[in-house]
């Protein structure tokens, strides 16, 4: 043997090991308190974070569940609508039902006579009183002739003010004149103003009045692009994981596709965007702003994703699973069907959730296949141009506005409770299919 | 340190002996009725050369115990007779193993056929994540060996009284194969493993994981199931091979070094290291 290799004899005595342990107990024991210091530290200041960012969101944003509300009495008198004796649906759907609006108002406020006060007038309440109004009398035909009283939407600025989100002079944000705001207190004073629940906004499309924009449109759109993601990329995602975990043989070709999935994940997602709108869009002439297109190229983002964590499922599957299998004669598609992937189901479906909610959050790439664009329409198939719910929001916080503000933060808040929900069905699955054992 | 030196010398001189001719075994590798004939079997793992030019038969209705230090390539050995190391990459098998006369390794020798005529015991028991009736259902299912639900029942229940375990599990046949203790996971391992009807089953240190109590049950087992089935059983143990083996292979270092009537091999053995071993003063 190498004697350079074999130090001397250098074994202390019990006692000096013990002095030697002794003196550095105390300077081991402060680096694991410092350490724990540093770690509750980093802890603390990310929930801080993350709950400043929660509460911000929340107080921008709780408001925009309640609209401000007018209580009119409206005269369904079929001359003020313009209808003949033969009213038939069509008629009805095409009556002037702002006029019975206005007319409302004009008698709450006889003493307003000019026409620009008769308009100041007529602003408070929502230019989309009279859509509300018909849908009513078109529901029920027998409503024409009668006296109703009726809380209809009030305009975005009466709505900001009776908040209190704007002040009343226009340093503080408020668009109202005096003789405006006048009417208004006189409005409050009577009753006639009140917070209602605002089921427009969890029943309407986008708007440019933000007392009628909703974000229906853009949870159906959302709905339906999840919806094609999932279809599309879980199978294959699945099914490419099992071919390349259990059957390809290694080789470089292998080695080759490896690399590139991994690439593929690391790929920021707008160049996915460019290539759904060069392929898709531009040369299979696909739809354009249609939730099928943002599906598609979400389903490649999403792939690679999915891929990766149900290799890495597969992969936990401990050998001695897969050698009982084979040890009794399966073949090896028995065995991985049998046996590896009900005990990697609960990870790949982890994975996949994890890779739909990344997808229900991303924006960059639709805008691309123009899922950006002002559409009104609530889609009902998943070739219906429509628009997502982050895009939504993107359109709405860019929106001038004040009333789009609270909005923005109310669509975010239904978007974080949709990636809570889809988060805690990753964690319910994946016990339920643990438990299975 | 200077022990294991000197083994390692002495094994170089055994394989190269000072006559120049071919390594081999001491002692008779024949068994009179083989079921298993192994001729110059070899296995390379990448780079390692784990199983050295070995020959042995395992004759019907024996127990061949395969002892030796650790990494000494018995358990390559079994693993060559149902083709599990085809599993593991960069293994290489040359050399003639037959089953019945088959060769094992030929292209039309069917690997499902092949692990079904040849079942295998673990170290670890490994019962599925199913129930205990479904553990041992599996294999006669996707082999299709029982023709309605009351022959399955059968195999099910004659599987596991062979394996010792059905009046303990009896009124449990539905609860996880999981949630049994050890012992009585391995024999659900043993009940799955004879519910198809092997020729041979092959045993990779099925008490290791034991206490000795569960160990001794299986032992017991080996020995009623010997009646019927040829059996390998790889064991660290020199007891547990003094009781259940007729005969015992000595491997060493990827070779097979000594095979004799066990007796013999723990009274009386031939070979130095075989005697180093047994003696307990190497390994």
């Amino acid at each position: 043997m190498n004697t350079e290799l074999q130090p001397p004899d250098r074994n202390l005595a019990s006692a000096q090991v013990r002095q030697i342990v002794e003196a550095g107990l105390a300077r081991r024991y402060r680096r694991e308190r410092r350490f724990r210091a540093y770690g509750l530290l980093s802890v603390v200041s990310g929930v801080l974070f993350l709950g400043f960012l929660l509460a911000t969101i929340a107080l921008n944003g709780y408001s925009a569940f309640r609209q401000t509300k007018l209580q009119l009495d409206l005269d369904l008198d079929p001359v003020v609508l313009g209808l003949g004796d033969g009213a038939d649906a069509g008629v009805l759907a095409s009556a002037d039902y702002q006029a019975v609006v206005k007319a409302s108002l004009g008698r709450l406020f006889p003493q307003v006579v000019g026409r620009k006060e008769r308009r100041e007038l007529n602003a408070l309440v929502s230019a989309s009183a009279g859509y509300i109004l018909r849908d009513m009398v078109v529901a029920h035909p027998e409503l024409v002739g009668r006296r109703i009283t009726a809380w209809l939407p009030a305009d975005d600025t009466v709505d900001m003010l009776f908040k209190g989100r704007v002040g009343r002079g226009p340093d503080a944000g408020g668009q109202l004149n005096q003789a405006q705001l006048a009417w208004v207190d006189e409005l409050i004073a009577d009753g006639r103003i009140a917070l209602r629940f605002n089921t427009a906004f969890f029943t309407n499309g986008d708007s440019r009045e933000p007392e009628m924009a909703g974000i229906w449109g853009g949870t159906k759109g959302s709905f339906f692009m999840l919806l094609v993601t999932l279809v599309l990329s879980f199978p294959l995602g699945v099914s490419a994981a099992i071919y390349l975990e259990e059957f390809a043989p290694r080789n470089r070709w292998v080695d080759f596709i490896e690399v590139n999935i991994n690439n593929l994940a690391a790929v920021p997602s707008i160049v996915f965007g460019l290539l759904g709108l060069a392929v898709f869009i531009n040369f299979f002439g696909l739809p354009r702003s249609a939730p099928l297109v943002g599906g598609l190229v979400l389903s490649l983002m999403t792939l690679p994703v999915i891929i990766i964590a149900s290799r890495a499922a597969l992969r936990a599957v401990p050998p001695s699973v897969r050698e009982a299998a084979l040890g009794i004669g399966s073949s090896p598609m028995q065995m991985v069907f049998h046996h590896v992937l009900p005990l990697a189901m609960p990870g790949m479906l982890t994975g996949a959730i994890i890779g739909m909610a990344r997808a229900l959050g991303e924006s960059a790439p639709l805008l691309m296949v123009g899922m950006v664009a002002f559409i009104v329409d609530v889609p009902s198939t998943p070739l219906d141009p429509a628009t997502v719910l982050p895009v939504q929001i993107y359109l709405w916080a860019d929106s001038p506005e004040r009333a789009f503000a609270e909005r923005t933060s109310a669509a975010i808040l239904v978007l974080l409770g949709f990636l809570l929900v889809m988060n805690m069905a990753a964690v319910w699955l994946r016990s339920r299919f643990e438990r299975h054992w | 340190m200077a022990s294991r030196i000197s083994t390692t010398m002495d094994a170089a001189a055994f394989v190269a002996p000072a006559g120049g001719g071919e390594p081999g075994t001491v002692g008779d590798i024949h068994a009179s009725d083989p079921v298993i004939t192994v001729r110059g079997g070899n296995v390379h793992y990448g780079e390692t050369h784990a199983l050295k030019n070995v020959s042995l038969d395992i004759g019907r209705n024996e127990v061949v115990a395969l002892i030796g230090p650790s990494g000494c390539g018995k358990s390559t050995f079994i693993r060559c007779l149902n083709r599990m190391n085809d599993t593991i990459e960069g293994a290489r098998v040359t050399g003639e193993f037959r089953l019945d006369g088959q060769d094992i390794y030929a292209p039309e020798m069917d690997v499902v056929m092949l692990r079904t005529r040849v079942g295998m015991v673990f170290q670890k028991p490994n019962p599925f994540a199913k129930s205990i009736y479904e553990n041992v259902a599996y294999g006669p299912r996707i082999h299709g060996l029982a023709r309605s639900r009351s022959e399955l029942d059968d195999i099910v229940y004659g599987s596991l009284r062979r394996a010792g375990l059905l009046d303990e599990v009896k009124d449990r046949l539905d609860r996880p194969g999981t949630g049994l203790s050890g012992g009585q996971q391995q024999r659900l391992c043993i009940a799955r493993a004879i519910a198809v009807n092997p020729e041979v089953i092959l045993m990779d240190e099925p008490c290791s994981a034991l206490d000795p109590i569960a160990t001794a049950r299986i032992e017991d087992l080996i020995d009623e199931l010997s009646q019927n089935y040829a059996i390998a059983i790889v064991t660290h143990s020199m007891q547990q091979a003094a009781r259940v083996s007729r005969r015992v292979a000595y491997f060493h270092l990827g070779m097979l070094v000594e095979v004799g009537a066990t007796d013999k091999i723990f009274t009386n053995p031939s070979h130095r290291l075989t005697e180093d071993y047994v003696t307990g003063r190497f390994g």
